[in-house]
């Protein structure tokens, strides 16, 4: 099976009007020491039937967590999709289409990221936002970077709190030496260095602050204390937030984050492994000039038309090469316009109830599990839809008990750090029945 | 305004946009709401304290039918592979089989977590260590990790490996090669990976300039950067040489995989010489462009350097069950998770559609098409590089810009007018007026005459009527528009009260 239109008879016919008798003549410039000389190593070809049955059977060869009663979050939640989402997706002007460069025929795809831009702004307060960045990781790393880069400074200060990932992707990058990180230790689910004194010596001459807030435990952080010290010492605050969570907590500009972050797959983006779905990057209009990724503006054509485009490109790398503010180039445009339409479809008020659902639900299976006093509170601080409680038994030996019987019961936290030793780290989201939480309680105690 | 009588669609009133989602609905309109709460409600003002949010985040508030007109709309202002010829170069604009678009959807692989244990993602990571053996085996380059998200990711995660192999040699570099011609993500990565860029001219074939890489090439050099084939379409016929020089100083070669497409089963980047590769899924393997993402960016690198590759790496074990593992001198994750996992669905079944030789005879099918469609155009404009091609070739359109002040953008806008995507334009950037097209394997012969046709037309417009071609285009949804102004009014997201 394969994919080419042209008959063996439109070829010979293309073959003579190159002057070639047969496509080999068409790779003289390969030296023949690189010509591969044999057939290559791989299966043969499938008819689209005998694909649709093998793609299934692989499918089949995994539990999907959206059939389970799903508890785990960290970074990648369950949150319900409408169809809607998907439709407009499937659309082939939109995901056959190349990044719009030619806005003339993109004005699909450019005012769609301009709305995306605009919800983004919305959620996180903050006055321009990107056109998405990789994943949440990635936006966090191109944060800090933008950060150096604002302040001419180095250092990067950024909480222990923050997804484990998230943190060995900003190690990775700070690996060219350009960079210097420290980082500040957590103690009972938010971020401290040894109170405020600690956080003001730490954070001394620093480029930026990097907190999470919903952290990697579900914690909120004190971002009224962060932001002053952060500012005091003239660095520049990036916060990495949960964008569903935003539907009911305040934006983090209250707190005068100069970047917010996030990842956001909660936002109509199916689990998917974790991939695709997208970073997203907003900051203030002052410091557009070191924003990394694309940014879409509405201008209007020789017709005095209203029009968009992409602009601000000279900060990128097609346009300023070794000097841009990032490589980027492909983004996650559909992904943001999923998000886009997601948003569309729950509006304004269907997101706060949205959110509010996910924190109600989570709060009364936390009580109901603490109930059971197989788990006991680590801490006490204010969580949205996710927190960490610490199990009376064996971790490991539960979840698989779990899973036998169909629910997918948190993350193990123990890798993180040796002080969370049996520290499970739950997620509730909107799809969590009263049914399910009762019964993954009631299964618990069965134990 | 001139008129245009042929090849122009009637022009209506609403074709353009009409009108922002914030714009459509009104407060009680709903679309999609949670259903009722079926656990006591919290006090948001008791939980989140001062954190509570005062005011609504100002999200529209629309119907079902509002956002599925919205978006039909939309689209209808936007070219895809579907609407026709796309034959931007460098780009592969190659048709999304739709059975891709199906398999990623499939509850099996959309509704995994992404820490869900090993045991119950057996499909998903067989079907990864599947993909990552056949691109291995396509590059010759047989460590792959296909966590990147993007090709410049995926260069980025290849000259990290650079970066950490030269410093467990005790050997670090501070420099890397780049040829003149290269892609603005080569420079861009180069920097972000903390070294400085040395660029390397082209010679008179549009090769590397062999003596010039020779005078650069030092131990301080950690690597080269090189498209092979090049972004002239032209495949350097020195390669051998070039990647012996490269190691010949203990420096290593990195191919941007960007035109992998030409080559597949003809002649394997570990066979030239290479070691590391990325390659774009969103390109080769047929994976959708979706607007600007999500691509992928798996990078395949040689054994030696595969103990620097991000992990997890998931990988078939000895009773025949799969796991994932980090490899012991892992430079670390390049983003959380596994990567974008549901474009890896979709290359590998398109890799499995194909099979060995349908891969094959679609890089010869592009080759074909792109000599074709160069023979076709090369008495109307110029040919800067009068050799045969690879997958793509570039013409320049300096003979219309000196005879008649037509410019290459202003021909490319003319062929959206004809119902064509411009090629790719002014890069690469050592061509004067440049047109860089790229047709693919999948584009039925008519379609190639019919782009060769209207090209040709606007060869002689040009020649005509100057003036015409330079206001195109007439029948898009809009006209060209004022860049100057969206830098120096900006106006990058829609205010409440607006």
């Amino acid at each position: 099976m394969g994919y080419i239109p042209i008959t063996c008879e439109q070829r010979e016919e293309m073959l003579r009007a190159v002057g070639v008798s047969s496509t080999r003549e068409l790779f003289v410039d390969v030296p023949a020491e690189a010509v591969l000389d044999r057939d290559m190593d791989m299966p043969g070809p499938m008819s689209e039937m005998e694909l649709a049955t093998h793609l299934r059977e692989l499918a089949d060869a995994n539990s999907p967590a959206g059939r389970m009663a799903n508890f785990a979050g960290a970074g990648c939640y369950d949150h319900y999709v409408p169809s809607i989402v998907d439709h407009v997706l499937r659309k082939p002007e939109f995901f056959t289409a190349y990044t719009p460069y030619q806005p003339e025929v993109s004005q699909g795809t450019l005012q769609a990221i301009y709305e995306f831009q605009s919800m983004i702004c919305e959620l996180t307060g903050m006055e321009v936002a990107n056109a998405s960045m990789y994943d949440g990781a990635t936006a966090m790393v191109e944060a800090a970077f933008m950060g150096a880069r604002v302040t001419k400074r180095s250092k990067i200060v950024v909480s222990d709190a923050v997804h484990p990932q998230w943190l060995e992707t900003l190690d990775t990058y700070a690996t060219a030496g350009t960079v210097e990180v420290v980082r500040v230790p957590f103690e009972s689910g938010v971020t401290v260095a040894d109170g405020e004194a600690g956080l003001r010596a730490v954070v001394e001459g620093a480029a930026v602050v990097v907190i999470a807030s919903p952290n990697y435990f579900g914690s909120l952080e004190d971002l009224e204390l962060i932001s002053g010290i952060a500012h005091d010492a003239g660095a520049l605050l990036v916060v990495a937030t949960n964008p569903m969570l935003l539907g009911v907590m305040e934006p983090p500009s209250s707190w005068g984050a100069d970047i917010v972050v996030g990842e956001g797959q909660p936002l109509g983006n199916a689990m998917s492994l974790g991939g695709p779905a997208f970073g997203f990057f907003a900051c203030t209009q002052k410091n557009i000039r070191q924003m990394p990724g694309r940014v879409v503006g509405r201008t209007v054509d020789v017709d005095g038309k209203d029009a968009f485009v992409l602009t601000f490109s000279t900060r990128e790398q097609h346009i300023r090469r070794e000097r841009a503010t990032s490589n980027i180039c492909s983004n996650q445009a559909l992904c943001a316009l999923a998000a886009a339409v997601y948003m569309s479809a729950v509006g304004r008020h269907g997101l706060a109830d949205t959110a509010r659902a996910c924190v109600s639900k989570a709060h009364y299976l936390r009580e109901q599990l603490l109930a059971t006093g197989r788990f006991t509170s680590p801490w006490e601080t204010p969580f949205g839809y996710e927190f960490a409680l610490e199990y009376q038994g064996d971790v490991g030996e539960m979840q698989r008990a779990m899973l036998d019987r169909g629910i997918l019961a948190g993350v193990d936290l123990s890798p993180v750090a040796p002080q969370l030793a049996a520290h499970v780290l739950f997620a509730v989201t909107e799809r969590r029945t009263r049914a399910e939480l009762d019964d993954f309680v009631r299964e618990v105690v069965s134990l | 305004m001139s008129e245009n009588t042929t090849h122009t669609p009637d022009v209506g009133p609403d074709r353009g946009p009409r009108g922002l989602i914030f714009e459509v609905g009104s407060d009680d309109a709903r679309c999609v709401a949670p259903p009722e709460l079926d656990v006591p409600a919290v006090d948001l003002g008791e939980i989140l304290g001062t954190a509570t949010r005062e005011s609504l985040a100002q999200l529209p508030q629309v119907t079902e039918v509002e956002i599925a007109r919205h978006y039909a709309h939309l689209a209808s202002m936007n070219f895809g592979v579907d609407s026709g010829m796309y034959p931007l170069g460098s780009c592969t604009m190659k048709y999304n089989p739709r059975i891709n678009e199906d398999a990623a959807r499939l509850e099996g692989f959309a509704a995994l977590h992404p820490a869900q244990p090993d045991d119950t993602v057996q499909g998903a990571l067989e079907l990864m260590v599947t993909l990552a053996d056949a691109l291995g085996e396509i590059s010759g380059l047989p460590a792959v990790t296909l966590q990147p998200a993007a090709g410049a990711h995926g260069e980025y995660t290849g000259l990290m490996c650079f970066r950490a192999y030269h410093t467990a040699q005790g050997d670090p570099r501070s420099r890397v090669l780049i040829p003149d011609a290269a892609h603005g993500t080569n420079p861009a990565t180069v920097a972000m990976c903390g070294y400085e860029v040395t660029t390397i001219p082209s010679d008179d074939k549009g090769r590397v300039d062999i003596a010039a890489l020779r005078e650069a090439l030092d131990t301080d050099v950690a690597a080269l950067m090189l498209t092979n084939p090049n972004t002239l379409g032209l495949f350097d016929d020195q390669i051998l040489e070039i990647t012996a020089a490269v190691h010949e100083v203990g420096a290593l070669a990195y191919c941007d995989g960007a035109n992998l497409n030409a080559i597949m089963g003809v002649t394997r980047p570990g066979d030239m010489g290479f070691d590391a590769l990325h390659i774009n899924l969103h390109k080769t393997f047929s994976t959708p462009h979706g607007g600007g993402g999500p691509g992928a960016g798996p990078v395949c690198v040689t054994s030696a350097l595969g103990e620097f590759l991000p992990g997890p790496i998931p990988v078939k074990l000895e009773d025949g069950s799969y796991a994932c593992k980090t490899p012991a001198q892992s430079i670390g994750r390049v983003r959380s998770f596994y990567g974008n996992f549901g474009v890896l669905v979709r290359a590998y079944a398109y890799i499995r559609a194909l099979g060995g030789s349908g891969i094959k005879e679609s890089a010869e099918q592009a080759v074909l098409s792109a000599n074709y469609l160069k023979e076709r155009l090369k008495d109307a404009f110029d040919l800067p590089f009068e050799r045969i091609c690879m997958h793509e070739f570039v013409l320049s359109g300096r003979r219309q810009k000196k005879e008649h002040g037509v410019r290459t953008l202003d021909m490319a806008k003319r062929l959206l007018d004809y119902g064509f995507h411009p090629p790719t334009v002014y890069f690469p950037l050592i061509v004067e007026e440049s047109l860089m097209i790229e047709p693919t394997e999948t584009e039925p012969l008519k379609d190639l005459d019919r782009f060769a046709d209207a090209m040709i037309a606007i060869a002689e417009e040009a020649a005509v009527d100057p003036e015409m071609v330079k206001g195109a285009p007439y029948s898009t949804p809009v006209r060209r528009v004022d860049e100057a102004r969206a830098v120096k009014q900006p106006d990058l997201r829609w205010s409440h009260g607006e």
